[in-house]
């Protein structure tokens, strides 16, 4: 009893951890989806980029000798969001723009054929391409939190809560980052005019907002968002160029849950899916994890589309 | 004769491709000349439901998986010969299609696509949780042929070949019926096919279970030539992934688009990866994606759009010189109007056809239509007006089934037809345009009023009649074969009352079918919808514009806020004191002549 009880705890725990990260991630995803209405096929592997791109900053670039093991990672993480923001905001330049936002109109299906495959064209680029600069090998981003907890406890019966120290460092980062954002889409200038040109691009463009370059900045500013939640898993799940595939499916899963274009509640539905992911160790055999998070989400799709912050919008 | 004309290109491609792979020694290369048809046979399932319907299946690798693992155990387990296990396999991804098409067809757009992203990935686990990490099909020395086993790799390109023949005269001939018109009309606008009577639901399951069935087989065919399978290499992103990269490469809604895809980029993906794969890992992913990347950015469409657009605007200067004979006998000039104005209509109750009762629908709070109620006598022409925003356009959606009634009923000849699907509505008699017009870009107008005629038609001849009756009435027989896109904003308006004549209705609903026309435009098309009363039509129209409307109609309903404000003639109504306030404001009323 006792030893159950622990277990659905322990695996609450683990999914509200690693939950705060897949929300993150699916924030950033959501973010772009929300804004531009595009699928974007190669925002795995844009995680996977702000992975290498925190290894690199942190083994390479002399944060680990400054900041040491423990501090240092984090520091990285943080830095590599804006450096695939630039990323990003590049990409949009250069390709995204040339089949999105105000050039779609004349383009089949809005453009969306067309969107599909050019991020699946950048997705098989950047994934071999990676092959080819970081090579197969696993990597993972070493910190001496990342094998220690805290223990929580005992709580009551005896039983105690072991929270992974880089695991809790990685959620509040992430819940930080998250509320941060918040404040930026909510309260400043870039931020409304970004819901303005969500809500009814058309519209916004009358009301003098370059809808082409809020686009580009919610493409830059999803692409840093989910680059620092891949930073922050990386703490504890090693990776390798084709990480991306693996969680993109993650991603879409919570942005649906959470209702296409809202934020928060993208954060909530890739908190569920990590819910889910973890919860179902108790009653699943590990290998069925992820096939548990797909059949969440068809539920979830057809019981309720709109997802959980979501509104049905009809058109004729 | 034209038929078969059309099938010739194809014919000579399969063959130089035969005699192509009978000369190529190399095992190596063998396999990729095998490979290129096998990829373009699931390229052609993947377009036959996603190119011609536009919904974007993410997760074809379902039914090919499913095709792959149904054949490789089939022999493992109980020893039956690929020859019975790909058939079999083409009917378990059949049954796939239609069990994961019923439900997954309510969900439209962006929400589709993703859904189907789930299917195969959590197929994929449960695989690899059964322990079916890596099947290798057993060797038959004693019988291979029975097991479709070849010393000559040649054969299997052959077969290969054969099935790509036979996909594509399969697709080629749902492309011509009324199959593909179906599918094409739901591609461009799902609630106007509807409405034009064709039973959505229906056409696209049937598409599913076919593409499905298609993909199956191919699946059971890739196991038996690569003797291995592995959940990732079936079930895998990257084969729904190659599903989609061949057909839109190549170009969407056309066999030639996966078929070209695949002719393509097999090859160059296989020789790099034989080439510099050792030396460059991912050097074939890399080159890969820049090519799909190029292409995407310089012919967004597929190659094979970009080139026959530009055949088109080669040829087309010549093909306008060219004097068209008149196809139909009906394609005759319309006579001018007489002077004599239509039969007068009995206030008769036995001539109401249609008849609202307390019809409402509301919008979370919103009250969008509240209780109106109207009849419609036998040919009749029934102005409704109002500002906007009165209800005009969710009245016509109620009538016509896009939305549910919340209280009320609609009586079709005394029959209650509330809460029916729009084909069933469109059967029962009632056609309808759009306010927002979508037309089928590519085809010609008869193509596009022939998508209106099939819920009338039992064949496509007769579909093709009743088209072209509906297009010589709207007087544009002599264009017929024009291109939707070459049109004016007044030739589009008459085609699409021309597609919802073709279903030929008994009730036609006009949704603004004068917006956006000049004055002498707009003339024109009034005169059309007059003819068409003349001829026996009932017909209700919104429109704006009052000149028209006044000379147009016998009777008017102003709408405001959703109910009816006034109902009557058009002189009387046109002096109201409501109607001018509803439209004008209350400061204008008294300046309005009593």
């Amino acid at each position: 009893m006792t030893q159950a009880l622990e277990g659905f705890l322990q695996a609450l725990t683990a999914g509200l951890l690693i939950g705060a990260i897949y929300g993150l991630m699916c924030v950033g995803l959501g973010l772009i989806f929300g804004v531009m209405r595009v699928i974007n096929f190669a925002h795995g592997d844009f995680m996977m980029l702000g992975m290498y791109a925190a290894f690199y900053l942190f083994t390479a670039l002399g944060i680990q000798a400054t900041f040491g093991s423990a501090l240092g990672p984090f520091v990285a993480i943080l830095l590599a969001g804006p450096v695939l923001a630039v990323f990003g905001y590049a990409i949009h330049l250069a390709l995204i723009s040339r089949v999105s936002g105000t050039r779609t109109s004349s383009l089949e299906g809005e453009g969306h054929y067309a969107q599909l495959i050019l991020t699946l064209g950048i997705a098989l680029i950047l994934q071999n391409g990676g092959l080819l600069v970081f090579g197969s090998v696993l990597a993972s981003i070493r910190t001496p939190l990342s094998s220690s907890a805290w223990e929580l406890g005992p709580l009551f019966f005896d039983v105690s809560v072991f929270i992974n120290k880089a695991r809790g460092i990685d959620a509040v980062v992430s819940l930080v980052t998250m509320t941060l954002l918040t404040l930026l889409i909510t309260r400043s200038r870039i931020g409304k005019s970004l819901r303005a040109a969500a809500d009814n691009p058309t519209a916004a463009t009358y009301m003098g907002i370059d809808v082409d370059r809020a686009h580009r900045v919610a493409f830059a500013l999803g692409t840093g968002i989910t680059a620092i939640a891949g930073g922050l898993l990386a703490t504890n799940y090693p990776f390798h160029p084709f990480v991306g595939v693996e969680y993109v499916i993650v991603m879409y899963a919570g942005v649906v849950l959470g209702g296409m274009g809202s934020i928060i509640g993208a954060f909530w539905g890739g908190m569920t899916i990590g819910l889910v992911q973890q919860m179902s160790t108790l009653v699943l055999p590990t290998q069925l994890q992820n096939a548990a998070i797909f059949v969440v989400f068809l539920l979830i799709i057809f019981f309720r589309p709109q997802g959980f912050f979501g509104r049905m919008v009809e058109r004729t | 004769m034209q038929g078969l004309r059309s099938l010739l290109p194809i014919l000579i491609f399969t063959a130089l491709y035969a005699a192509l792979s009978l000369s190529v020694t190399n095992s190596y290369y063998q396999l990729v000349m095998t490979l290129v048809p096998v990829w373009a046979v699931f390229g052609l399932s993947w377009n036959l439901l996603s190119g011609y319907t536009g919904l974007i299946s993410f997760g074809h690798a379902a039914f090919f998986g499913i095709g792959a693992y149904a054949t490789a155990l089939g022999q493992i387990y109980f020893g039956v010969s690929p020859w019975v296990l790909i058939p079999i396999a083409a009917m378990l991804g059949g049954v796939a299609g239609l069990v994961i098409g019923f439900p997954t067809f309510r969900l439209q757009g962006h929400y589709f696509a993703l859904a189907m992203l789930a299917y195969p990935l959590a197929i994929l686990y449960v695989f690899e949780w059964l322990g079916f990490q890596e099947v290798t099909l057993p060797i038959q020395r004693d019988n291979p042929i029975a097991y479709m086993q070849f010393a000559d790799p040649r054969l299997y390109t052959l077969l290969a070949l054969a099935m790509m023949l036979g996909t594509i005269l399969l697709t080629r001939m749902i492309e011509r019926s009324r199959f593909g018109m179906a599918l094409l009309a739901i591609k461009q606008n799902e609630a106007a096919a509807e409405a034009a009577g064709i039973n959505t639901l229906a056409w696209k399951l049937r598409a599913i279970t076919l593409s499905g069935a298609i993909a199956g087989a191919i699946g059971g065919f890739y196991a038996v030539v690569l003797l291995v399978v592995t959940p990732q290499s079936v079930f895998g992103m990257l084969v729904s992934a190659q599903a989609l990269t061949v057909a839109m490469f190549g170009g969407v809604g056309t066999v030639w688009g996966p078929v070209i895809g695949s002719v393509i980029l097999i090859p160059l993906a296989e020789t790099l990866n034989a080439e510099a794969g050792s030396r460059f890992p991912g050097i074939q992913g890399v080159i890969f994606g820049l090519a799909i990347i190029c292409v995407i950015l310089l012919a967004p469409e597929g190659l094979f759009w970009k080139f026959r657009d530009f055949l088109r605007k080669r040829s087309a200067p010549r093909a306008g010189m060219t004097p068209r004979a008149p196809d139909l006998p009906l394609a005759a000039a319309i006579p001018a109007l007489p002077n004599s104005s239509r039969p007068a209509r009995s206030q008769d109750e036995g001539n109401v056809v249609l008849e609202v009762r307390n019809l409402s629908r509301s919008f979370g709070g919103l009250k969008a239509v509240q209780n109106v109620s109207f009849k419609l006598r036998r040919n009749e022409i029934l102005g409704i007006i109002g500002p906007n925003g009165a209800g005009k356009t969710t009245l016509f959606n109620l009538m016509n089934g896009f939305l549910r009634p919340g209280t009320g009923e609609i009586l079709l000849d005394g029959r209650d037809m509330s809460g029916r699907k729009p084909h069933e509505l469109c059967e029962a008699g009632i056609g309808r345009t759009f306010q927002i017009m979508r037309p089928f870009l590519r085809m010609s107008i008869s193509d596009n009023v022939v998508v209106g005629a099939y819920v009338r038609a039992r064949t496509d001849a007769e579909a093709r009649q009743l088209a072209a009756e509906a297009i010589s009435r709207v007087g544009l027989s002599d264009i017929a074969d024009r291109v939707a896109s070459e049109l004016t904003t007044k030739e589009l308006r008459l085609m699409e009352l021309a597609r919802a004549l073709a279903g030929q209705p008994r009730i036609l609903l006009l949704d603004e079918t004068l917006a956006g026309l000049g004055h002498d435009e707009a003339n024109e098309v009034v005169a059309v919808i007059q003819r068409l009363a003349r001829d026996g039509m009932t017909i209700a129209i919104i429109e704006h514009t009052m000149q028209a409307m006044v000379r147009l109609v016998d009777s008017f309903l102003v709408l405001d806020h959703g109910a009816v404000i006034v109902e009557g003639e058009p002189e009387a109504v046109t002096r109201d004191s409501r109607v001018i306030e509803a439209y004008l404001g209350k400061k204008w009323v008294a300046h309005a002549p009593h």
